[in-house]
Formats: structure tokens, sequence, C-alpha cells
């Protein structure tokens, strides 16, 4: 099992001038991101969507690196969004996946077959070329700059620690710094995208 | 049957909205009534076609074109667009995403007797997020597909466009 923060300061490393969406990691990723102007941390519009929500950022910005960080249950949800990525396949889009084998922010409870499904192998299935799995920072260190170099799109499934949260919602802190809309119109303006 | 034969909304009227409306990307997902606007748009280079599996994929795959500078389409059906609540209450709308959304009114009759369900509960669904929507039924009410276009830039808001072609839908 692998620490979020802790593997998000490794990529932050490798980054670049990447977009970055953190998804479920994202209350890590603000403390740790040193280019924020690039970041989307949109928290949980709606389960599920994250990874066609990469989809059409990469595609939109085919000249950028999207890196996303999913998680177990939101692949889960949308499976069939595998498939379309890889029919697009967008040569700047980088899906991580952090599996905590669990619905943490419900209190924990186990996906289904939380323990034995292949992520990895379901997303080679699904007709990504390059997928990997890694279940300790040390192989992921190792990897990381290489699974970046290479063209997209690449699916990287992470054995994570699961951080489970028992607090009712409305009684959890807020990591969020920005709102959605602030941090849309922050992206907008670093890409000197005009409505 | 015959005057309706004549009056249907056709392929080509509705790639015309599209270009003139300056979509880049369709993202889509086939229903029983798209066959030919498939074909038309597959063969032409200015639209990227993006078909997804599931139609709740279409509104954040849409969230992120439209987030990326694009500008796109959501192509569904009226069954899916029920299936897609939770990603267009959370992407679309809570994104302020100004998408146009072209629906085929599956069961949907002029004279308001239909046996199905799925048209009963279409302009329910729709009413119940506050979304505007526009009837299209054929050729001669297509300018209201760039009113969509128009009020979605206006608003930062989703626009829905039902295409009611009881008969042909985008077939020949």
């Amino acid at each position: 099992m692998i620490q979020t923060a802790e593997l998000l300061k490794v990529f932050q490393q490798y980054r670049g001038d990447a977009i970055v969406i953190p998804g479920r990691g994202g209350r890590h990723w603000v403390q740790i991101s040193t280019n924020p102007n690039r970041d989307v941390p949109l928290g949980d519009p709606a389960m599920g969507g994250h990874a066609s929500f990469g989809l059409g950022l990469a595609l939109a910005q085919p000249d950028k690196r999207v890196v996303l960080f999913d998680s177990e249950g939101d692949v889960l949800m949308g499976m069939g969004a595998l498939a379309t990525i890889a029919e697009q396949a967008p040569r700047n889009f980088y899906h991580f996946m952090l599996d905590n084998e669990c619905y943490a922010t419900t209190g924990g409870q186990p996906v289904p077959n939380a323990k034995n499904i292949a992520y990895d192998v379901v997303a080679r299935g699904a007709g990504y070329p390059q997928t990997y799995a890694f279940d300790n920072l040390e192989d992921f260190s190792n990897n990381i700059k290489a699974i970046l170099d290479q063209p997209g799109p690449v699916f990287v499934a992470l054995k994570v620690d699961p951080e489970i949260e028992n607090e009712p919602i409305g009684r959890r802190p807020r990591w969020q710094t920005r709102t959605r809309e602030q941090v849309v119109k922050d992206l907008q303006a670093e890409l000197r995208i005009t409505g | 049957m015959a005057q309706a034969q004549e009056a249907h909304l056709s392929p080509e009227t509705v790639m015309g909205e599209m270009k003139k409306n300056g979509v880049t990307h369709v993202v889509w997902l086939p229903d029983s009534e798209t066959n030919w606007l498939y074909l038309l748009m597959k063969a032409d280079p200015s639209l990227h076609l993006v078909a997804v599996s599931r139609e709740g994929h279409a509104f954040a795959t849409a969230a992120g074109l439209s987030v990326g500078g694009k500008t796109p389409i959501i192509l569904i059906q009226n069954t899916g667009l029920m299936e897609s609540g939770d990603s267009l209450r959370g992407w679309a709308l809570g994104l302020n995403i100004p998408v146009v959304l072209m629906v085929g009114y599956r069961g949907w009759t002029r004279h308001g007797v239909t046996q199905d369900t799925a048209a009963i509960y279409t302009e329910r669904f729709i009413n119940a997020f506050g979304i505007t929507y526009y009837l299209v039924e054929n050729d001669a009410d297509a300018e209201r597909i760039s009113v969509a276009f128009a009020e979605a830039k206006k608003t930062q808001r989703p626009v829905a466009v039902l295409v009611g072609d009881e008969y042909h839908g985008f077939n020949r």
C-alpha cells in the first residue's frame, strides 16, 4: 500500500507543465502542487465521470499533457469510459487510478470484489496500449519518469491506503482553496482560452 | 402521413446548424434514429466524433472539452438523458457548461398521446433540472438549434433541443 500524499510528492517532481486533475487525491495535491493554475481540483462533481472529463480536456488541449488521478470506485462506476479513451487514444493523457479498495468517503465499505480486480488488465483489455500496476512507493518512484515520458494513453493502477472518513460530509474540513468556478477560470486564463 | 413525410428534419440541416455554431466535437451515443446523421458526421473532417458507451459519460466529456476551449454538442436519446441525471447535475450544471444537447424524443407524438414512458417522462425530467428546451420537428424549426446555442452561451448553462421527428428521426 502507498500513502497517497507520498505518491503525489514523487509525481510532483516529474509533473512539468502538465495539467493535473487530482480527483480524490485533491486534498493532498493542493498542499503539494507548485503550479496551481494548471490544477483542476474539482472534488467530486458527479461520481464516475472523472475519466470522461479528463478525456475531454485532453482532446481539447492536445499539445499539453493531462494527468488524472482517478479512483477505483469512479472507474467501476464508469468503466465504459475506458473503451472510449482507448478508441480516442489521446497521446497526451495519463490516467492514474488510486485504488484504496473501498468507498473511503462513506465510511470504508468495500467496492465490489475489492481485492480481486486487476484494473491494469481491465484497462489493457479495453484497449489502452500501456498499463501498469504498483503497490509500493519504490516501484512507482522508479517508473514514474518513464511512464510520463511515453505517449498516452497510459493507465496506472496504484494501491493506496484507504484514509477512511467517518465524519458526516457537512462536518468535514474543506480542503478546497478555490471554488470550482474559480478553478476553471484560472485554468482558462493560464491556457489563454477565451469564451 | 404524406404531409409528415414531406416535412421532416434532414440530417443535412442538422449538420448545417452544427457548423453554423462552430461545433468542434460531437459527443454521442447512437440511437435508433441517427444513422444518416452519423454517416454525414463521420464523413466531415471538421467534426471530431467521441462515441461514449453510457450517456452520463457524455456530460463529463463535454465538460472537459468545454473547459478546454472547444465547442461540443451532445447527441443522445431521451432514455439516455434520464440515465444521465447525476452527470448532468454535477458536470454540466455544476461547472456552468454552455453545451447544447440534442435529444431524440423517443415516443413523442404531435397529438400528445403515447404509451412510451420514455416520452411521458422526458419533459418532466428536463423541467426538474430547470433546463430550457426547444422542440424541433422539421427543417423549418431548425433555426431553434441556433437559438439554443446562443442561449447556452449567454447563460453558461446546458440547453436542450428535443428532436420530435416522429416518423423519420434522422433517417431517410
